[in-house]
């Protein structure tokens, strides 16, 4: 049962990954017992699964995600909102309002309006249909202040980091609150700009290199240095 | 006076035919050998509003492919229920070609674009997207003969960057007869003087062919010669594809480390 590389071996769609009593992971594919790549990305082998971890990729909604989602269209009935994957999701207005929702005397513009970006869950997606969102959770809803920045939805583990490491991190050096949407937009909101600047400063480096280690030592050690020479001015 | 000047400088121009394509060497009209490709120079990531983007010069041909999606089909009734809508635009800018080009797509161009979307096709897992559309756009800056294939290599990266799934980047490389040589990569007098083109797509680590076409005549045996000396091209194409795409990756990687 050969592998034909190493782990955290940089390989492009169709790369021969495995072959022989192997099992499809992530960003791979099975074509008569052998594994292939499906994407750009780095090897990654766990007990008998062959798995490539994206370099580049667009969210696909899972069920449970929380994501961070603009409104672009008021319905009769609930919102349309982009969230930043191949579908457009629904937020039912019956989700929103607690008495039973009539379309005649309730004004939905007045809670969302086109434009407005919205922190929501995912609470329902097949591929059939249409993800369907909610907002009724604390920490949920209209995002009133704060920056928001897009990065690579693959690299969102990274941003968090192993049992939110490197988000906590973040959060401790700048002092900002950091709002992460599964779906590559993040909204960082703190006490001065300056805060905000240094948060943002340190997810666009762990965006461009995510796919290296030691980084929640260098971002740490960035912001440190960066802090010091605010002061210093 | 000056008119004559120009009249006859025109004309220089119109008859820089050369007689032959092939001198007795076997050396081509670039210097090239009868195998040998032009040289290829591959960027990936170009484009920051595309989702996926990549440019390649090969020879005198300069092409820029972008990519988007896969994303909510517009307009809505082209929504397949089972699969993603591929759509692909080849075109060619006014000033690619000596002779101004409209802008307007020639019937060439929607013809060329039906093709490069068949070969580009079966690399793409678009069962994956139901409902959605993947939109692919060539734009040939400089042509200078072969823009389907270089147009197929580089969207085909394009793709990959946008991190769609696929199962093999597409390589793509013509082959004919010049002057009763087979030659690799013809070049746009190669092709309009030569006896035979045949444009060939591959997908090189599944060794399948995504577009195969014949302009000209071959017998049997040369059409053979022919299809192997173009797959020895894609082949060469798809080690300086990969390279490019890693080293997008490999560039950030060293920078951090250093």
């Amino acid at each position: 049962m050969p592998l034909f590389y190493e782990k955290r071996q940089l390989v492009t769609p169709g790369d021969l990954l495995a072959e022989d009593n192997y099992i499809t992971g992530d960003n791979t594919y099975e074509d008569n017992g052998k594994i292939y790549a499906s994407r750009v990305g780095l090897v990654d082998y766990e007990a008998r699964k062959v798995h490539v971890v994206a370099l580049k990729a667009f969210y696909v909604p899972y069920v449970g995600d929380t994501v961070i989602g603009k409104i672009i269209e008021v319905t009769t009935g609930g919102w349309i909102v982009d969230i930043n994957a191949p579908y457009f999701a629904m937020l039912r207005a019956s989700d929103v309002i607690d008495r039973p929702f009539k379309p005649e005397t309730s004004d939905l513009p007045s809670i969302f309006d086109v434009g407005d970006l919205i922190i929501a869950k995912v609470v329902a997606y097949d591929r059939t249909r249409d993800p369907l969102l909610t907002v009724r959770e604390p920490g949920l809803g209209k995002i009133m202040r704060g920056q928001l920045i897009e990065i690579t939805p693959t690299k969102i583990p990274r941003v968090i980091g192993r049992k939110g490491s490197m988000v906590s991190m973040i959060k401790r050096e700048t002092g900002c609150q950091i709002t992460i949407g599964q779906n590559g937009l993040i909204l960082v909101s703190g006490k001065t700009a300056e805060d905000e600047r240094l948060a943002v400063m340190a997810l666009h480096k762990i965006e461009e290199e995510s796919h290296t280690s030691g980084l929640t030592d260098r971002v740490t050690e960035m912001l440190r240095k960066k802090k010091e020479g605010v002061e210093h001015v | 006076m000056s008119k004559r000047k120009t009249k006859k400088k025109k004309l220089d121009t119109l008859q820089k035919k050369p007689e032959k394509l092939i001198d007795k060497d076997d050396i081509r009209l670039d210097g090239r050998k009868l195998n040998e490709l032009r040289p290829v120079k591959i960027e990936v990531g170009v484009l920051g509003n595309a989702d996926g983007s990549a440019y390649i010069e090969q020879g005198k041909n300069k092409i820029l492919a972008a990519v988007y999606g896969p994303k909510e089909v517009h307009p809505r009734h082209l929504a397949l229920p089972d699969r993603a809508v591929l759509r692909c635009r080849y075109h060619m800018a006014p000033f690619s070609v000596d002779e101004r080009k409209s802008p307007a797509p020639s019937r060439r161009e929607v013809e060329l674009s039906k093709v490069i979307r068949e070969a580009l096709e079966p690399s793409i897992f678009v069962e994956y997207y139901p409902r959605t559309s993947i939109d692919i756009f060539i734009e040939v800056l400089q042509a200078d003969g072969g823009t389907r294939c270089a147009g197929i290599t580089t969207a085909s990266l394009a793709l990959a960057d946008a991190g769609i799934p696929m199962r093999n980047l597409v390589a793509a490389c013509a082959a004919g007869k010049v002057e009763g040589h087979l030659v690799l990569d013809l070049m746009d007098t190669e092709d309009k003087v030569g006896e035979a083109d045949v444009p060939l797509a591959l997908m090189p680590n599944l060794n399948a062919i995504t577009l195969l076409q014949m302009d000209g005549s071959l017998t049997i045996e040369e059409f053979e010669k022919v299809i192997n000396l173009a797959l020895e091209g894609c082949k060469q194409l798809y080690t300086l594809q990969k390279e490019a795409l890693k080293s997008k990756y490999v560039v950030a990687k060293e920078d951090a480390e250093e």
